[in-house]
């Protein structure tokens, strides 16, 4: 046994093991991680949602008719835009302009108070709720579409 | 391959007869009544008035496939189903009032004139006259319901494009301006003369104010008096978690019906109706705490319904073929809530309002329902899922009501036979 463990090749293996596993395990508890932060951002944008817009848009993300649009299967919701999308939440929207070819009556609310990573959350949650299948939002993203909101203003 | 075929024609034609074969077009209604479907897929059908001889006018809230945003019907052959369909005007909007020989109909801004001949044709489709122009429309609240008193004036509804005339709308924690800036303009009712051509605000008369909006309003020519259906504010649990639950949200304000006297004041964004308290409360961005009473002089509802319904129409029934009860009580339409969420939406029927010597009980009832087609009488839990959302109501000359829905643009067509 003793001899086994002083024979270097030996110990050079487990060592490696060793290392192999730790690395696996570090991995797999960002993994975790990431997973369960995942998870709570998507409860938290659930509770912001259910909170602040269901009462507009629905709590299965369809709108109603003529006053409010739906969410679900929204192509801005789920495009690229993200800067405009910020600046949605954070200002309100009263534009009338054509949202998948109709138009809505109703003015939304603002959400002045709403921090980036709550922003993050909700717009991460109606993004991949209902039928929508689109990325997640990350802070960095709100921060930078509030920068650039801000400096069109100026 | 034969044989599926075969059965999914089977099922095909199930499907078919079932939609055929539902009772009074999937209404309920009360004993002795019956409805069909006198039209469908129309367009977006917001208000509807029929002509003497019988032919309805819907004008539709967007332009139809067609291109055309008002539509005439006639049912031709009496079967109670309109079979000769066509339409014009290129203007999306909520009014249409046929007076006389005349066709009235709104834009969300103005008010046109066409004329009818002697078959209730359109004489002047392409060129109709314009009685007033430069009515307010920012959008929200920008219907522009008309009627008429017995005379030739018109009452058009002007909607508050605000929901309780916040510094910023709809913005949480902001004020409510005082004065109201927005009552000069609209949150009221106007009046003007349905003879004149080119009139604008200034040729008008503020009739009624304190109004935020009003979809249904009709003349009772047996008390010669305006009634109007006002959709109360909404939100109060978004802005003022403290003071209001979800639960007490979606029952607050009550949708309130009121008898209309010239220069009366119903009190938006001042007050709102509390229907358990039977009062008028201040309005939170008016410092109001959810008890503190309103001024004396707003007006009183005459009947106060559950909150965010929405009431679309009223119409006064004048006709002989319905029981006695209904004769000179009004009919209105509610068009089904969406501020009770996360609460089941309420709404989505025709209620009935009994009158007595020219007074309004302060009861109602449900009338017809069964609009929004639910399974086994559920809830409907969003708006968008209702298959039917009734607007419109008219009467037609042998005394059946008939009502629009906006949604996909059927008309209902209701008759009673003993
Ligand atoms: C008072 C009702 C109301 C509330 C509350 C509300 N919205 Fe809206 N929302 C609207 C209306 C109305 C529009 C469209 C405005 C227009 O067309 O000008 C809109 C537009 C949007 C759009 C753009 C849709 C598109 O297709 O481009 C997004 C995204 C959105 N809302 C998300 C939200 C989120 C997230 C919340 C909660 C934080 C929220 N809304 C709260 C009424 C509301």
């Amino acid at each position: 046994m003793i001899q086994f463990l002083m024979n270097g090749e030996i110990n050079k293996q487990i060592n490696c093991t060793v290392k192999i596993v730790s690395k696996f395990t570090l991995l797999f508890c960002f993994l975790i991680l990431a997973l369960w932060g995942n998870a709570q951002n998507k409860i938290n944008g659930k509770k912001i949602y259910e909170t602040r817009c269901l009462v507009c848009h629905q709590a299965d993300g369809g709108g109603v008719p003529n006053m409010n649009p739906p969410l679900d299967g929204s192509t801005n919701v789920q495009g690229k835009d993200i800067v405009r999308l910020v600046k949605i939440i954070r200002n309100g929207y009263d534009e009338r302009v054509a949202l998948d070819g109709m138009y809505y009556n109703n003015a939304m609310t603002a959400n002045p108070d709403l921090k980036e990573d709550a922003i993050a959350d909700v717009l991460s949650y109606i993004r991949t709720s209902w039928s929508n299948k689109a990325g997640l939002v990350t802070i960095s993203q709100v921060k930078a579409a509030l920068f650039k909101n801000k400096a069109a203003k100026k | 391959m034969k044989k599926q075929i075969q059965l999914v024609s089977i099922i095909i034609f199930a499907f078919c007869m079932n939609i055929i074969a539902q009772e009074n077009a999937g209404l309920t209604l009360p004993t002795g009544f019956k409805a069909n479907l006198y039209a469908n897929n129309i367009g977006s059908a917001r208000h509807i008035t029929i002509t003497k001889s019988g032919i309805v006018f819907a004008k539709l809230n967007n332009p139809n496939k067609e291109g055309n945003a008002i539509i005439r019907l006639e049912d031709t052959n009496n079967d109670g189903i309109a079979d000769k369909i066509n339409g014009f005007a290129k203007y999306g909007g909520t009014g249409i009032f046929v007076k006389g020989n005349s066709l009235y109909a709104s834009s969300n801004e103005a008010i046109f004139k066409y004329e009818l001949d002697s078959k209730d044709e359109v004489l002047n489709p392409l060129t109709p006259h314009t009685i007033v122009s430069g009515l307010l429309d920012r959008r929200q609240h920008n219907s522009k319901s008309i009627t008429f008193d017995k005379g030739n004036n018109i009452y058009v509804n002007i909607g508050a494009y605000s929901n309780a005339c916040q510094e910023k709308d709809r913005m949480p924690g902001s004020q409510g301006m005082m004065p109201c800036p927005i009552l000069d303009s609209a949150g009221g009712i106007w009046k003007f003369d349905g003879t004149k051509e080119n009139q604008t605000y200034k040729d008008g008369k503020r009739y009624a104010t304190g109004l935020r909006n009003v979809l249904g309003l009709d003349w009772n020519t047996e008390t010669n008096q305006l009634y109007v259906a006002q959709h109360g504010r909404d939100q109060l649990n978004s802005f003022y978690p403290n003071l209001y639950s979800d639960a007490q949200n979606a029952e607050l304000p009550a949708e309130t019906f009121y008898e209309i006297k010239e220069g009366d004041n119903a009190g938006w964004p001042y007050v709102y109706y509390d229907p358990s308290q039977h009062k008028k409360i201040v309005s939170p961005e008016y410092g109001g705490d959810s008890k503190k009473e309103g001024s004396a002089e707003f007006k009183e509802p005459v009947v106060a319904f559950p909150a965010h319904m929405a009431p679309m129409a009223v119409l006064f029934y004048t006709g002989n073929q319905f029981p006695a009860k209904y004769k000179n009580g009004a009919f209105i339409s509610f068009h089904g809530s969406w501020n009770r969420a996360p609460l089941p939406q309420e709404g989505f029927f025709v209620a009935f309002v009994p009158f007595k010597d020219g007074k309004a009980t302060g009861e109602w009832e449900i009338f017809a329902n069964g609009f929004a087609g639910m399974e086994n009488g559920t809830k409907v839990a969003n708006p968008n899922k209702a298959k039917a959302r009734p607007c419109g109501l008219a009467q037609g000359p042998d005394g059946s009501i008939y009502v629009s829905d906006d949604t996909k643009g059927a008309i209902f067509k209701i008759s009673y036979n003993k």
